[in-house]
């Protein structure tokens, strides 16, 4: 490993083979994609989070302490949108995606890098559209564009944000048509199917859902807008429409979306797990099948989110039943994952202690998830904050934990720099705990019945409300921390050398930050992923 | 139970206990699948904390026996849930033959409410205790959800359509009515009271009210106002009289039964369903009816067939 010893700056690399801002906004290299990625949904977060932060203080005070309830559903609808389509779906497979697919299968970039420059425009076009609603005075939709509320009934700017996540949808679907195109045709020699990281096979199920399910949305969308335009009497009965229709169309899309954002999480998790604990991964096939188990079943669930609905019961207990089915996947991968570390030797530097946190608040969102199949038990909680407990403890407490997980883990790879540790570890911590105490609570008020998108509320939810506020001005100090060192290593961390932790994967073979080319020969691959037991430089 | 800080609502509903008793259940299920994730993560975290950074650990490929285990494990309590959660719901959804009926339409952002003896309420229901009440609902604009978390049921109010939800307190005293979808603007203010009443107390309350006339009558005025006996009354239309909760044949050849969302869809879309042996001339009354009235004049069909309520599902 002759290039350890000399600092990126001295090398020629990725980042430092070509400067200037033209540079960057025409490269096709998807390592540089993935960085415009990074700048742009961590943008995103912190709109999101901005709003998010403005919620929970509203809700401090029964009548509301800060706004009216027209602008506190503005602010619940921006916070959907962005955190749902501009941070949570792009995050891991646009980011870490981006960077590691080629990567992790030895190859100089991905099967299409023009196209990939190009989702990454039509992306920032559509959160552009979308950031032109929130300034232009907001939206009141909810993220999930409900009929015929939105299609009727609301004056605020529906249209440009419908459509801005109609065109962030294009993106979604190039990315996945390259990633499935990238592992199926680019693969290095000796690269099979199960010797792939596990990543990719997350990142694989991933792509299929978007190729398959975003199209729906943009259907979907695109009625809405017809609708809004032209009262064409879909989705609208006064003209002849069904609303019932509308649900079922955007929850086609929109729950297997919420696989869309936990299973590349789950496939950083396996690799996360395994490097620290430096162990092979406990039932490689079995972690493997379950995230496509995962990704097909995740298409026959969308009429739990439709139990009280109006639809019939018998659609009901079929759409129960489907429900229970995901849990199964889900469980193996827990097992999978506790199993891994079993007679490992298990270091704690901050990607791991992210992993552990995913596992531990992942458990307990898929968990709270039987209560919602159950019809019984879903029938008092829906629409109420149980579910928002519930799908924050699996997008924040699972996927953006593994988001941050990768982050760190990745970081030296992308940057050529380590963070400080101490300081990541520290945030790991106040994340974890931040996020507990925001969301359990919120489990707590939806079972005593408090409606979710409630700007005010009855007096007797108040403490719950101002434990979870606390909680969340915690969980948001959290966030900042990472945000600051992550900048400072930019420039101050320590050289990290082509592979910090010792791990496997052809990624940690070249030079970090990794040339242009990714290897300077293609690697041949000898050996199953995650060899931990076997002699270093076995593989390549 | 816990005054200060309450874990679950009033039980204030036949069925409340019920879903409480599913919902521990699940709590159990969750507490023991988190201890052993959290325990066995903490034990393994400890005993195998890295020493060295020599250590080469055994490397394992995994154990089928295992995989079936936590498969079937898991497997074999969701199927418990899945059927206990199952057979509470189609008990909880089937109205019991007896109940009284209230109707409900929301708009944003009010609910409305009219008992059948003609007394109407804004976002407040009084209804009597021990005794099953049927909801029928509709929306006049967008779609809301009729929510009482002391009794533990919930349903959305979609417009063009009628949802049903029943109960039965078993509890008196004033329980939160809730809008659970989101509806606009004020959803957070469609608020409301369910007051549950001893039956003697519901009846003066009932008797007490602005005394106007029942829906049945207010839809009898509408009857005549609307004109529907030119057709209905002559032989020239279908006649009305004993047709509620009947299975009409319509002119494709197919039957039909006569409830509740059937006469809407006829009075506000004559020619949807055409009743064999009579031409298509009905005008449609969509735009000249309000939700409430539509409600009235089904009332007022189903008061000229001598057993109401029994055909009903």
């Amino acid at each position: 490993m002759a290039t350890a010893a000399v600092g990126p700056e001295t090398r020629v690399h990725y980042l430092n083979v070509d400067y200037g801002i033209k540079s960057w906004l025409l490269t096709t290299d998807h390592k540089r994609i993935a960085v415009l990625y990074l700048v742009s949904i961590t943008l995103f977060f912190f709109v999101g989070g901005a709003a998010a932060a403005l919620m929970r203080l509203n809700l401090i005070e029964p009548n509301g302490a800060l706004v009216e309830p027209a602008t506190y559903n503005k602010l619940f609808s921006i916070h959907g949108i962005i955190m749902v389509f501009f941070f949570m779906i792009p995050s891991i497979p646009a980011v870490l995606g981006n960077f590691l697919v080629p990567m992790m299968i030895g190859a100089r970039d991905l099967a299409f890098p023009r196209l990939n420059l190009l989702s990454w425009y039509i992306f920032m076009a559509g959160g552009a559209l979308c950031m032109y609603a929130v300034i232009a005075g907001g939206v009141d939709t909810g993220w999930t564009f409900y009929t015929p509320l939105s299609t009727t009934y609301l004056n605020s700017n529906v249209m440009s944000a419908a459509l801005g996540v109609f065109v962030a949808g294009f993106s979604s679907i190039l990315t996945g048509l390259n990633f499935v195109v990238t592992i199926h045709k680019m693969r290095a020699p000796g690269m099979t199917w199960f010797r792939m990281p596990l990543f990719l096979w997350a990142m694989y199920a991933t792509s299929i859902i978007q190729i398959l399910g975003t199209p729906v949305l943009a259907i979907t969308l695109a009625l809405v807008g017809l609708e809004r335009l032209f009262h064409v009497g879909i989705f609208d009965p006064a003209v002849g429409g069904d609303p019932i229709l509308f649900q079922h169309l955007f929850w086609f899309y929109s729950h297997p979306a919420v696989y869309i954002m936990i299973l590349p999480s789950m496939g950083v998790i396996s690799e996360l797990v395994t490097c620290f604990a430096k162990k092979r991964i406990f039932g490689y096939s079995f972690v493997a099948f379950s995230s496509v188990a995962i990704a097909a079943i995740s298409f026959l669930v969308w009429g739990h989110h439709m139990f009280v609905s109006g639809q019939s019961i018998y659609a009901g207990i079929i759409f129960s039943a489907l429900s229970f089915a995901v849990a199964i996947p889900s469980a193996i991968k827990v097992f999978n994952w506790t199993a891994t570390l079993y007679k490992g030797s298990i270091s704690y530097q901050a990607p791991m202690l992210y992993a552990l946190g995913f596992i531990g608040l992942f458990t307990m969102g898929g968990l709270t998830g039987l209560f919602l199949a159950t019809l019984a038990v879903d029938t008092h909680v829906h629409d109420t904050y149980f579910v928002v407990g519930h799908f924050h403890y699996i997008m924040v407490g699972g996927a953006v934990m593994g988001y941050l997980g990768g982050i760190h883990y990745w970081w030296p790879k992308i940057t050529g720099r380590l963070y400080p540790d101490g300081w990541a570890r520290l945030a790991a911590a106040i994340i974890f705990i931040g996020f507990n105490l925001t969301f359990f609570p919120q489990y707590m008020l939806g079972y005593l019945g408090m409606p979710r998108r409630y700007a005010v509320y009855p007096p007797e939810f108040q403490v719950l409300n101002v434990m979870s506020s606390a909680g969340a001005s915690i969980l948001g100090v959290g966030y900042l921390i990472p945000l600051v060192y992550m900048l400072w290593s930019l420039r101050y961390g320590p050289v990290a050398g082509p592979n910090p932790w010792g791990a496997k994967g052809l990624e940690w073979l070249t030079p970090s930050p990794p040339p242009t080319e990714n290897f300077e020969k293609t690697p041949v691959v000898t050996e199953e992923a995650y060899a931990y037991g076997a002699k270093e430089g076995a593989v390549g | 139970m816990w005054q200060g800080f309450p874990i679950r609502p009033d039980q204030a509903s036949t069925i409340a206990r019920g879903v409480d008793h599913l919902y521990y259940f699940l709590i159990a299920i969750d507490l023991f699948f988190t201890a052993v994730i959290f325990l066995t993560i903490f034990y393994f975290a400890l005993r195998y904390r890295r020493r060295s950074q020599k250590e080469q650990p055994p490397q394992i490929e995994g154990n089928i026996p295992l995989e079936l285990v936590w498969t079937a494990i898991p497997l074999g309590l969701v199927v418990i849930v899945f059927l206990w959660g199952t057979s509470l719901f189609i008990r909880n959804s089937r109205p019991p033959a007896a109940a009284m009926e209230i109707f409900v339409v929301g708009k944003q952002w009010m609910w409305k409410l009219q008992h059948p003896e003609g007394v109407e309420e804004i976002n407040a229901l009084h209804v009597p205790v021990n005794r099953p009440v049927k909801l029928t609902m509709t929306s006049e604009d967008v779609i809301h959800d009729f929510s009482v978390p002391a009794f533990r049921i919930k349903k959305d109010v979609v417009p063009g359509m009628y949802t049903t939800l029943w109960f039965e307190a078993t509890k008196t005293g004033k329980f939160h009515l809730f809008c659970d979808q989101y509806c606009g603007t004020n959803h957070s203010l469609m608020r409301g009271e369910v007051t549950v009443m001893e039956p003697t107390e519901y009846e003066q309350w009932l008797s007490g009210g602005i005394r106007g006339e029942s829906m049945a009558q207010a839809g009898a005025k509408l009857y005549d106002q609307l004109a529907c006996i030119t057709c209905h009354g002559t032989g020239k239309g279908p006649p009305l009289v004993g047709v509620y909760g009947k299975p009409v044949k319509l002119s494709d050849g197919s039957m039909v039964v006569a409830d509740d969302a059937y006469l809407r869809e006829s009075v506000l879309y004559p020619s949807a369903k055409i009743v064999a042996g009579y031409p298509p001339v009905m005008p449609t009354f969509k735009g000249q009816v309000t939700e409430e009235q539509l409600l009235q004049l089904i009332a007022y069909i189903k008061s000229l067939s001598p057993e109401e309520g029994k055909a009903r599902k």
